[in-house]
C-alpha cells in the first residue's frame, strides 16, 4: 500500500529513538551491573555477581527495598480507598456537576510535584500548619515529631500525589459500564448495594487494576518525597540508587539495584495486564 | 418454545374483574418538555398489551415509569391493590426485557438467568432447577456456560427473556425487544413470544413502533402520539373503529375524507350521503378494501358511487392498491382483486356505514 521509502521514513525515527534512548542505556546498565569499582575509584570491567550478592546480603539494601515495597503498597491501598469512591460518586451521582468536579480532580496534576511535596513539608513540620493548630487547640503540648521525616509523611504525600492516577482509570472504567446494566440489576430485585457488588464493581476491576498499577509502580520508584519528607527512617530504594550513582560513585551496584527494580516492575505490569484482560468483557 | 396450553381467548370486555396494572392520569415532564400527558389505562391479568407509537411518542418513558426507572411528574400506578409508583424498581413484581437485552457481560448465560433468584436468596438447588427449566423453555440449555458476548443477538434475546421470566413476575415489560433482529427472525420471534406469553399466563406490556407487530401480537393496543393516548382497544377495534384520524392512518391504510355535515347530510367533494351527525366540519376514515368496483346491483341501497381514473397501481399479489383520481380532484386508495388492465374510467362504490367518523388529531409541537 505504501512505498518502501515511505515506510522506512515513518518507522525509522521512532525505532532510532527507542534504540538510542532506551535499549542502549538499558544494555549499558545491564553490563555495569556485572562490573565493579576498584579502591582507587576506577571501573573494573571484569564480570561477576558481587553486586547482586551485596543486594541480598547487605541488610540496608534489601531492607530498604522491602520498605519501599511496603510504602508503595500502602500508597496503593490508600489511593484506591480514596480514588474509587470519588470516581464512583462522579460517574454515577454527580449529575450536572460532573465535568466541573472532574476538572477539580485533574487540576492538581498540573501543579508541579515539587510544589506539592513542599506544601506537605510546611503542613507537617514541627512549626507547620498542622502542629501549630494542634497546639493551639491544646490537643498536644509539643509538636508531633512523627508527622514529618517519617514513612508516614512519605505515604501521605505519595497518596496525595498518586490518587488522581488511580482515580482516572477507575473513572474511565465506571463510565464505560452501560447504565442499563444497573437498571437490569435493580429490575431483577437487587437493591443498590447488591447491584454495586454484583455488577458495578466486577465491571470496574480493569480500572482498579490499572489504577493500582499506576500508584504502586510510580510510588515504588519515587525518590523526591522520601528525600524531602522521609528523613532517615523514610528512605526508599531510589534514594540509595541516586546516591550510589552520585556521591558514592558505585555505578555497578546502582545498576544492579535498578535492574532488580526493573524486573520487579515489568513482572508486575505483565501480571496486571493479564488480569485486566481476564476481567474485561467488551 | 413448546406448544401453548389451550389458550383462553382474551376477553376484552372482562378487564375490570381481572385488572392487574392500573395507570392513572400519569404525566411526565422533563423540564419544560412535556413527554406524557394524562395517560390512563389498565392492563388485565394475562393480557398482552402493546404500547404503540412513533419515536418521541413517550412510549419508552411510560414503560420506564412502570418499571420504576423514571418517576411520573404526576399520576399514580396501582398493581394488585398496592401503590406501585412509590416502590423502588427492585421492590416491584415487574421484570423488564431491555431493548439491547442488558445481559451482564461478566456472568455466564446461566448466571444471568439465575441473577434474580440468587438476589432473592432462593436455595441454590431451587435456583439451578428453575434456571435449567427457564433455559430449556427458550432452548438455550446448550449455551448455559457461555458468556453473553459469545452468543448471537437472537440467543441473547432468549436469555434476556428467560432471565426475566424465571422470577415469575406479575408483569413483564418488553422494550422493543425485537427491533435489533432481522426481518425473518423477527417474525419468528413474534410468534414464539406470543405463544410463550399464553403459556406462562403473565401479563406482557410490549413497546413497539411497528404497527404490524402490534397487530399480530396484541390483545389490546394502547396507541400513543406525542405523549397522549389516542386510543386503547383491540387491534380489530382500532382498525374497524378508529377514534382519531391518527389511529386510522397509523394502523393500516385509510382514506381520510374531509367533509361538511348539514342537516344530517355529509358532503365531501361531489359525494354525499346521510349520517346522524351534528352540523359542521367532519372527518371520515374509509378503508381502501371497503371501496368496491360498482356492480349493476349496488351492495347497499344507500351506497355512494363515484367515477375516477386509475392513476397508480401497486401490485400486492392477490390484491392491488389503486390510486383513483376523481374529476372533482378527490383521490381515493382502493384495494381490489388484482387485474392486469383497467379501462380509463371506473366506477366504484362504498357503504356510508364504512365511512367512520374520526376526531381530528390535535396538532402540537
Amino acid at each position: 500500500m505504501f512505498s518502501r521509502a515511505y515506510r522506512t521514513a515513518v518507522t525509522a525515527p521512532p525505532l532510532l529513538w527507542v534504540a538510542v534512548f532506551l535499549l542502549v542505556p538499558y544494555l549499558l546498565m545491564f553490563c555495569y551491573s556485572f562490573w565493579s569499582v576498584s579502591a582507587s575509584q576506577t571501573m573494573v570491567h571484569s564480570w561477576n555477581f558481587d553486586n547482586y550478592r551485596q543486594l541480598v546480603t547487605v541488610p540496608v539494601y534489601w531492607q530498604t527495598l522491602l520498605r519501599s515495597i511496603w510504602i508503595a503498597a500502602r500508597v496503593t491501598l490508600f489511593s484506591l480507598l480514596l480514588g474509587y469512591p470519588l470516581a464512583y460518586f462522579l460517574s454515577f451521582h454527580a449529575g450536572a456537576k460532573k465535568d466541573l468536579l472532574y476538572q477539580l480532580v485533574i487540576i492538581p496534576l498540573w501543579v508541579s510535584y515539587l510544589v506539592r511535596a513542599y506544601a506537605w513539608k510546611t503542613i507537617l513540620g514541627s512549626d507547620g500548619v498542622l502542629n501549630t493548630l494542634l497546639q493551639y487547640v491544646h490537643l498536644t503540648k509539643h509538636p508531633l515529631e512523627f508527622l514529618l521525616y517519617s514513612p508516614f509523611a512519605v505515604v501521605l504525600t505519595l497518596t496525595h500525589i498518586y490518587t488522581p492516577f488511580t482515580f482516572l482509570p477507575i473513572y474511565a472504567s465506571l463510565e464505560h459500564i452501560p447504565r442499563t446494566l444497573v437498571e437490569a440489576s435493580q429490575d431483577l430485585g437487587a437493591p443498590p448495594l447488591q447491584t454495586f457488588w454484583r455488577v458495578v464493581f466486577p465491571l470496574s476491576i480493569p480500572g482498579v487494576l490499572a489504577g493500582a498499577t499506576f500508584a504502586f509502580v510510580l510510588s515504588l520508584g519515587d525518590f523526591l518525597a522520601p528525600l524531602l519528607l522521609g528523613g532517615p527512617s523514610g528512605i526508599m530504594i531510589s534514594n540509595i540508587v541516586v546516591s550510589l550513582f552520585g556521591a558514592a560513585y558505585n555505578w555497578p551496584l546502582g545498576a544492579a539495584i535498578s535492574l532488580c527494580m526493573l524486573v520487579l516492575v515489568v513482572g508486575l505490569l505483565f501480571v496486571s495486564e493479564r488480569l485486566e484482560q481476564k476481567w474485561s468483557f467488551s | 418454545m413448546s406448544t401453548p396450553r389451550a389458550p383462553a381467548e382474551f376477553d376484552a370486555n372482562n378487564t375490570a374483574s381481572s385488572r392487574l396494572l392500573d395507570i392513572r392520569n400519569v404525566a411526565k415532564n422533563f423540564g419544560n418538555n412535556v413527554v406524557l400527558r394524562d395517560i390512563s389505562f389498565e392492563v388485565a391479568e394475562g393480557e398482552f398489551l402493546t404500547i404503540l407509537g412513533e419515536s418521541g411518542s413517550g412510549k419508552t418513558t411510560l414503560l420506564r415509569i412502570v418499571a420504576g426507572f423514571e418517576s411520573a411528574t404526576s399520576g399514580e400506578l396501582w398493581m394488585g391493590g398496592e401503590r406501585l409508583d412509590r416502590l423502588p424498581p427492585y421492590k416491584r413484581r415487574v421484570n423488564t426485557v431491555f431493548q439491547h437485552y442488558a445481559l451482564f457481560p461478566h456472568l455466564t448465560v446461566e448466571q444471568n438467568v439465575g441473577y434474580g433468584l440468587r438476589v432473592a436468596k432462593h436455595p441454590e438447588a431451587e435456583v439451578s432447577s428453575r434456571v435449567e427449566q427457564a433455559l430449556a423453555r427458550v432452548k438455550m440449555t446448550a449455551q448455559a456456560k457461555a458468556k453473553p458476548s459469545r452468543i448471537s443477538g437472537g440467543q441473547q434475546q432468549r436469555v434476556a427473556l428467560a432471565r426475566a421470566l424465571v422470577n415469575r413476575p406479575k408483569l413483564l415489560l418488553l422494550d422493543e425487544p425485537l427491533s435489533a433482529l432481522d426481518a425473518n427472525l423477527r417474525r419468528q420471534m413474534q410468534v414464539e413470544l406470543k405463544s410463550l406469553q399464553r403459556e406462562v399466563g403473565i401479563s406482557f406490556v410490549f413497546v413497539t413502533h411497528d404497527q404490524e407487530e402490534a397487530m399480530v401480537m396484541s390483545d389490546r393496543i394502547a396507541l400513543l402520539r406525542m405523549g397522549e393516548l389516542e386510543q386503547v382497544a383491540t387491534p380489530r377495534e382500532i382498525y374497524s373503529r378508529p377514534r382519531t384520524a391518527y389511529s386510522a392512518l397509523f394502523i393500516g391504510h385509510t382514506n381520510l375524507l374531509r367533509s361538511e355535515v348539514r342537516d344530517s347530510v355529509v358532503r365531501c367533494g361531489s359525494l354525499s350521503w346521510n349520517a346522524q351527525l351534528p352540523d359542521g366540519a367532519a372527518l371520515f376514515s374509509l378503508r381502501p378494501e371497503n371501496i368496491r368496483l360498482a356492480a349493476s346491483a349496488s351492495v347497499a341501497p344507500d351506497s355512494v358511487r363515484f367515477r375516477g381514473k386509475v392513476r397508480h397501481q401497486a401490485f400486492h399479489g392477490a390484491t392491488e392498491l389503486l390510486q383513483i383520481e376523481c374529476p372533482d380532484g378527490l383521490i381515493f386508495s382502493v384495494r381490489t382483486a388484482s387485474r392486469a388492465d383497467w379501462p380509463g374510467q371506473v366506477e366504484f362504490e362504498f357503504r356510508p356505514a364504512d365511512a367512520i367518523p374520526v376526531r381530528e388529531s390535535a396538532e402540537r409541537n
